[in-house]
């Protein structure tokens, strides 16, 4: 393959190339096999030897070999060669593939739109600020090797950034347009993107000693709420997970879900907040105790656990009421009761006895509530991430033997002596606290806030929350884990860190984080109607969105090209008409360059045309004394002398 | 050269051709280096002439000084001259029991600084501070130098054994710089047949006074430069700048001295506008020695002087 002079890629622009295709690839390299990443590596270092070295390009039977291997292995690897997957692995081998065929300036046009497409393949799996910063940077880069691609060697590297730069800047007003007025559709155009599905930790729907311990060891955030007002306290915040009723003498579990509603008496005003959840695989809200109105979408379960249709498997937003003080089913149904009064028979028969013999002392059910707070606030008991590891009898174990437990050991033990004494009691998991973000006001919670506590019922007064956890180490419920736990606990470091410039910085860093899910990733179109609303367009359908993204757009555009055609060198009249002498030369195969004098033009036809050299001479003449000479009305001899020109 | 196939423009009287033809008359085969000198001396500034030994650089100055009327002394620079040769001394008179200045050889309207890289860079500075000043500062007394005050310094190629090769610095005081290479055939025929050209220089006679050069120092300086012509002198300053070709680019003097020597350039072949081909004309003369190539240790090449010309478009 032959290429014309003109067409051949310069070799000063293949360090841009190369820079432009790294940039978009090498995200990819996070979550692709490690082969095709190790192949992609070989390939581009293999190109930038070929490069340095100025050798010759593979021919086409190598690279035909090389496309089979790449299209065979990722076949392999994905059993396709489309989808999400394959279709980006594919991608980023022929990026690399092409980088060894750069031997035309067609060549690395193909490399900047590749780059351009490869960059819109990120979002598939991530829609993080970092991932958004990163491929900001790329598509500057890519900008950059196109501009190179034009400016050719004169242009210096700094110049070419600065270039590509401002080119990115000038597009900020129709990004910003584009992401308000473009037709949302709701659920993502392309598929979810990964970290959308990947709600790692969270509660589960049983209890086993120390499940919850392990997940106190997450920093990871669960939730977050924003109060219209300023937040309840922090010993007030319960925030209700799924209720475990049924025990086996070591796990809880939920019941199925009973359909009659739940009765709520409200005590005191409901306190209205909005929730933003991170994915969890489940449906419960972890909404706060105990939840008030809820949205039609939404579910109240007669436990109180407020739930969505579906699993939330995308980061989604509540408005959200909470009672916080409430009267809840003080007429239970009897067979709920009864149920919550279950113990495993044969299991834990030491505490079975304790309890019995409390019962056998005192008959009022507050009485015992406070006996069995006593026992666990006596000496003996602490509050431990690490606990001991508990045999058959869990419930004994913990109570005569190692004493030492989470908050999960108090809530199953607590309540395992209550139905033992009578007293119709249940777990109630969740989170307990949360931190507020002094940078933007939201009530951050935690994995590590998760939190198991109990609730008995009382004659009366339906059911009423007991912690447990708070009779042992009552720091616990009023500053939280960090400062409950004693010096050398596992906590996350994250959590761990109090009261200095780090702490400053992840509260900063989490406000940012949540700004972008909260402003820019959660868009969807129900905000984007309320915006629209505000600015005064009331239910707008797509196609009254489309015409209005069209005109904006289209009067940018005119604004810009005004600005440009205002800002452009107004061509004076005698360059204008020797232009065009030029052109009309150029039709007649006499060709120009740009630092070629008139006069040295003439010069030249009177050796190589002398047919045009006369007509030449006479309108160089013209132009010559009028764009260079002082002389007024020249222009005039020079427009004949163009007209003359055969 | 302008003026060879095609000259437009040229309607102004070309009052120094007169002199062209005497000096062409006697520096055979180098009338576009007796174009350029005088076209130097017209914009007001200082000629180098770099050559080998026996090219005729001292007869084109002599020529020169003879035919424009100028007093004329030369000093021959070797490496144990001393400032004092060049500006002169105070003596003691005992007659009169005062000191008396004798003039050195500076004090001339032209003067030939013969193979100046041969002495010492003190001398070398004492010869170009005059120049810069024209004046000369002597135990505390200035004295003008006459006026018109011209300077023709010949060089050997540095190359050469026992020099001092001029500083950049120094080299930036000389408008000009020009090389003179061999006679062609004819005219090197020519010069054989009739002997050395030395003594028929010393015979020539002004062909104008010297009182009138200045009148037309003052007209070459008028000749017009349109606005586009100024952008391209102006384009081609930047683009030195730009060039990797050098190590540094052209200063804003150089750039004036571009355009002045245009100017002369123009005005010697009777026009009165400066066109973009004199500025490509003069723009070696001027740039070259001005210019440091990053290719080696020398000054700038006359390739990479052409390069910068084709990297520039004209407006």
């Amino acid at each position: 393959m032959s290429i014309r002079p003109t067409d051949a890629l310069e070799r000063g622009a293949t360090p841009w190339l190369f820079a432009a295709a790294l940039a978009t690839t090498l995200p990819h390299f996070e979550h692709q096999p490690l082969w095709l990443s190790a192949l992609t590596t070989v390939l581009f270092a293999w190109g930038a030897w070929l490069w340095w070295r100025d050798e010759r390009l593979p021919g086409r039977w190598p690279l035909a070999l090389l496309v089979a291997i790449a299209c065979g292995g990722v076949l392999f690897e994905f059993r396709t060669l489309f989808g999400r997957d394959a279709g980006v692995a594919m991608l980023v081998v022929f990026m690399a593939m092409k980088l060894l065929e750069l031997r035309s300036r067609r060549d690395a046009t193909v490399v900047v739109m590749l780059g351009y497409f490869l960059l819109l393949t990120h979002y598939f799996y991530s829609q993080s600020i970092p991932t958004g910063l990163w491929l900001l940077a790329a598509m500057t880069l890519v900008t950059a090797a196109l501009v190179r691609l034009h400016g050719g060697a004169a242009s210096t590297p700094a110049a070419t950034l600065r270039y590509a730069g401002l080119l990115m800047l000038q597009a900020v007003p129709f990004m910003l347009v584009l992401f308000l007025l473009f037709p949302r559709v709701s659920g993502p155009l392309w598929g979810l993107p990964q970290d959308a599905h990947n709600g790692r930790t969270g509660l589960s729907d049983q209890m086993a000693p120390g499940n919850i311990a392990n997940l106190a060891l997450s920093g990871e955030i669960a939730f977050r709420a924003r109060f219209t007002q300023p937040p309840p306290a922090r010993d007030r915040l319960y925030w209700r997970g799924p209720v475990l009723e049924m025990f086996d003498g070591k796990i809880w579990r939920q019941q199925a879900a009973r359909p009659r509603p739940p009765q709520i008496e409200a005590l005191s005003p409901p306190v209205a907040y909005e929730s933003t959840l991170e994915p969890h695989q489940q449906r419960w809200l972890l909404a706060l105790d105990a939840p008030g109105t809820l949205p039609v979408d939404l579910a109240l379960e007669n436990t109180l656990t407020a739930t969505a249709r579906l699993p939330i498997n995308q980061r989604q937003r509540f408005s959200l009421t909470a009672i916080l003080d409430y009267r809840f089913n003080p007429d239970e149904e009897q067979a709920v009761l009864k149920r919550n009064l279950t113990l495993p028979p044969e299991i834990n028969p030491r505490s079975r006895a304790l309890a019995e013999s409390w019962r056998r002392e005192e008959s009022s059910p507050e009485r015992l509530v406070q006996k069995a707070l006593t026992l666990f606030s006596g000496s003996g008991f602490s509050y431990t991430l690490q606990p001991p590891v508990l045999g058959e009898n869990p419930v004994d174990d913990f109570l005569f033997v190692t004493q030492r437990g989470f908050c999960e050991h108090y809530s199953s033990a607590f309540v395992a002596l209550m139905r033992a004494a009578g007293v119709p009691a249940r777990v109630v998991t969740g989170y307990q606290g949360g931190e507020t973000n002094p940078v933007d006001g939201f009530v951050v919670v935690r994995q590590s806030d998760a939190h198991a506590w109990a609730e008995v019922w009382l004659a009366g007064r339906g059911w009423v929350r007991v912690d447990p956890t708070a009779a042992v180490s009552p720091t616990r419920v009023e500053s939280g884990i960090a400062a409950a736990m004693p010096d050398g606990e596992p906590l996350p470091a994250l959590i761990q860190v109090r009261a200095n410039w780090l702490r400053t910085l992840q509260f900063r860093w989490e406000a940012i984080n949540n700004a972008w899910n909260q402003y820019v990733l959660g868009y969807n179109p129900q905000r984007q109607r309320e915006f629209l609303s505000r600015l005064g367009l009331n239910d707008p359908d797509w196609r009254n969105m489309a015409a209005a993204l069209g005109i904006i757009c289209g009067l940018m555009l005119l604004a810009v090209t005004g600005w440009a055609l205002y800002r452009r060198p107004h061509l004076d009249p005698a360059a204008r008409l020797w232009q065009k002498a030029l052109r009309r030369l150029a039709r007649r195969q006499v060709n120009c360059a740009p630092w070629e004098t008139p006069l040295a033009l003439v010069r030249r036809l009177e050796d190589e045309r002398p047919d045009l050299a006369p007509a030449v001479m006479e309108v160089a003449d013209a132009y010559l004394q009028a764009r260079y000479g002082d002389q007024p009305d020249q222009l005039k001899i020079l427009r004949a002398a163009v007209a003359r020109l055969p | 050269m302008l003026g060879v196939k095609h000259s437009p423009f040229s309607t102004n009287p070309k009052q120094l051709d007169p002199i062209l033809a005497a000096a062409g008359g006697i520096i055979l085969g180098k009338d576009r280096e007796i174009r350029q000198s005088l076209a130097c001396l017209l914009a007001g500034g200082h000629l180098l002439i770099e050559d080998l030994p026996g090219v005729g650089k001292t007869t084109l100055a002599h020529a020169l000084a003879n035919l424009l009327g100028l007093s004329f002394s030369r000093i021959q620079f070797t490496s144990d001259l001393l400032p004092a040769d060049i500006t002169g001394v105070s003596v003691y008179e005992r007659q009169s029991g005062e000191f008396r200045f004798l003039p050195g050889p500076v004090f001339a309207q032209m003067v030939l600084a013969d193979e100046i890289n041969r002495a010492t860079p003190k001398t070398q500075s004492a010869l170009l501070e005059a120049m810069e000043e024209r004046q000369v500062t002597i135990e505390g007394e200035t004295r003008p130098l006459p006026q018109p005050f011209f300077v023709i310094a010949t060089q050997n190629p540095s190359h050469q054994i026992g020099t001092f090769p001029l500083p950049e610095s120094q080299l930036d005081r000389f408008l000009m710089r020009i090389e003179l290479g061999y006679p062609d055939r004819g005219a090197e025929r020519a010069l054989l047949a009739a002997g050395g050209q030395r003594a028929s220089a010393d015979r020539l006679t002004p062909l104008i006074a010297a009182s009138d050069l200045p009148r037309l120092q003052a007209e070459a300086a008028a000749t017009h430069a349109a606005g586009p012509l100024i952008d391209y002198v102006q384009a081609l300053v930047e683009a030195s700048r730009r060039d990797a070709a050098f190590q540094h680019g052209l200063s804003p003097r150089a750039g004036l001295a571009l355009l002045a020597a245009a100017r002369a350039w123009a005005w010697l072949d009777g026009r009165d506008m400066v066109l973009p081909d004199d500025v490509q004309e003069m723009l070696p003369l001027v740039a070259r020695h001005r210019l440091r190539s990053t290719q080696g240790t020398g000054m700038a090449r006359s390739e990479d002087i052409a390069a910068l010309i084709r990297a520039v478009s004209i407006p």
